[in-house]
């Protein structure tokens, strides 16, 4: 059976295991050198969820399913495009999000920021791809909240986003910031990604076409999954 | 256009990823042998870690992945598509409830191990990593590629899952290493 193998991960891209400014990464990371694996069926199928059934609302974070109340806070709408490196959209794929309130308190009970929680504020969503590779959602917009890497640290306002694309290797867990965020530049987690440009791809645009009069403002982040390659078993050239 | 960066799931992902249950991946009309698997995740001082996520990739039980790159002519299974997701507990415990699935060919059509694909996160892992896990009772690893190419046997052994009868089920025990000297091997793919 011929294979048709996905590019390797950029590591130009992607932050190392071990990235000591990020004290949990420490006694975290993997430190042996990672095993190659030329891929096989295991590595290029991986899972689809094509008869997922999302439930109305899924991808509106603003108001509670249970009390149909709407959370505090300032509203936004959040667009974007997957697609792969090759800029080929990636459709029908699920979108995981979760985020801290706008008081920047997550309802988890870890989480123990002496900040409110509000009721009609979860902080989870869902959404598929459409045909042209875009999603939407709508929330609320977080609140910055201190953790305990170093001293005063605190987290730039971000979202959580977990992605499969079509592979096992595809898969891809990050998280986007908003512009002008003065925590940003001091952020270890985001400063661990080696790259300037890398670093940069994770700060969402302000997208006035995407706002609404109104109503809310809106900001566009897209995201690039693993491209795969032309013929199979040609060696990447990249 | 280039890779969008990988970041830790942090320590709630669970509010996102975890609030369904996802760890069961067989239904009364799944075909094949019903077997657990379950295991602990452990840092580099050898602690559990409670804040990771396991998730898993399998093929059914003829050795067909639920997946439309996998053109081969074996059953395929509508009630089982190969996928799940653990969190771990406070003592770094993940568990699933699954099949052992059949073989699936690999480089040069060899016949693979029966094995499934793991993917581990956790707060601290900016990257997730990939393993997988292997069966101790299977003739098949001796001639598995995979498995011969890690050439140290101490590292290999780290992908071998051990099993025991529970209830007269099979529980395969697969405890993830992240560091330490007998580290879980990782995969670069
Ligand atoms: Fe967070």
């Amino acid at each position: 059976m011929k294979i048709q193998p996905y590019n390797n991960r950029d590591w130009k891209s992607h932050p190392p295991y071990l990235y000591e400014a990020y004290g949990s990464s420490v006694k975290r990371g993997p430190l042996q050198k990672l095993v190659p694996i030329t891929q096989t069926l295991s590595e290029i199928t991986g899972p689809l969820f094509s008869d997922i059934k999302l439930e109305q609302g899924e991808a509106d974070l603003t108001r509670s399913a249970q009390t149909g109340i709407e959370a505090m806070g300032e509203r936004i709408i959040v667009v974007g495009k997957v697609m792969d490196e090759d800029e080929k959209p990636i459709r029908n794929t699920v979108i995981e999000i979760w985020q801290a309130n706008a008081a920047g308190r997550y309802q988890h009970p870890v989480d123990q920021h002496n900040a409110p929680l509000d009721p009609n504020f979860i902080g989870a969503g869902r959404c598929v791809t459409n045909d042209k590779g875009e999603y939407r959602f709508l929330t609320i917009k977080p609140g910055a909240y201190p953790w305990l890497n170093h001293a005063n640290a605190w987290r730039p306002a971000h979202i959580h986003l977990s992605l499969f694309g079509p592979s096992l290797v595809t898969r891809l867990v990050t998280q986007f910031f908003f512009p002008g965020d003065p925590l940003i530049s001091l952020d270890p987690i985001l400063n661990s990604i080696p790259t300037k440009s890398g670093r940069r791809r994770l700060i969402a645009a302000y997208a006035h076409d995407v706002t609404e009069p109104e109503f809310a403002l809106g900001y566009r982040f897209d995201i690039v999954l693993r491209g795969r390659q032309a013929t199979p078993f040609e060696k990447s050239g990249r | 256009m280039k890779q969008t960066p990988s970041q830790t799931v942090g320590p709630f992902y669970s509010i996102g990823l975890t609030r369904q249950t996802t760890n069961v991946l067989v239904s009364d009309a799944t075909e094949g042998q019903r077997i657990g698997i379950e295991g602990q995740i452990l840092d580099g001082d050898g602690k559990p870690v409670p804040d990771a996520m396991v998730e898993v990739w399998q093929a059914n039980a003829y050795g067909r992945y639920h997946h439309p790159d996998d053109k081969q002519e074996k059953p395929l299974d509508q009630s089982f598509t190969g996928w799940g997701r653990s969190g771990t507990d406070k003592n770094g415990f993940y568990s699933f409830e699954t099949i052992k699935p059949g073989q699936v060919p690999g480089a040069g059509d060899s016949a693979q191990a029966p094995h499934v694909n793991v993917t581990v996160f956790a707060r601290g892992m900016l990257v997730h990593a990939y393993t997988r896990i292997y069966f101790a009772d299977e003739p098949a690893n001796a001639n598995d590629r995979v498995l011969n190419s890690i050439k140290n046997k101490a590292r290999r052994q780290t992908l071998i899952a051990t099993g025991e009868k529970k209830d007269g089920k099979a529980v395969y025990r697969f405890d993830i290493r992240l560091q330490g000297d007998r580290e879980t091997v990782f995969f670069d793919m």
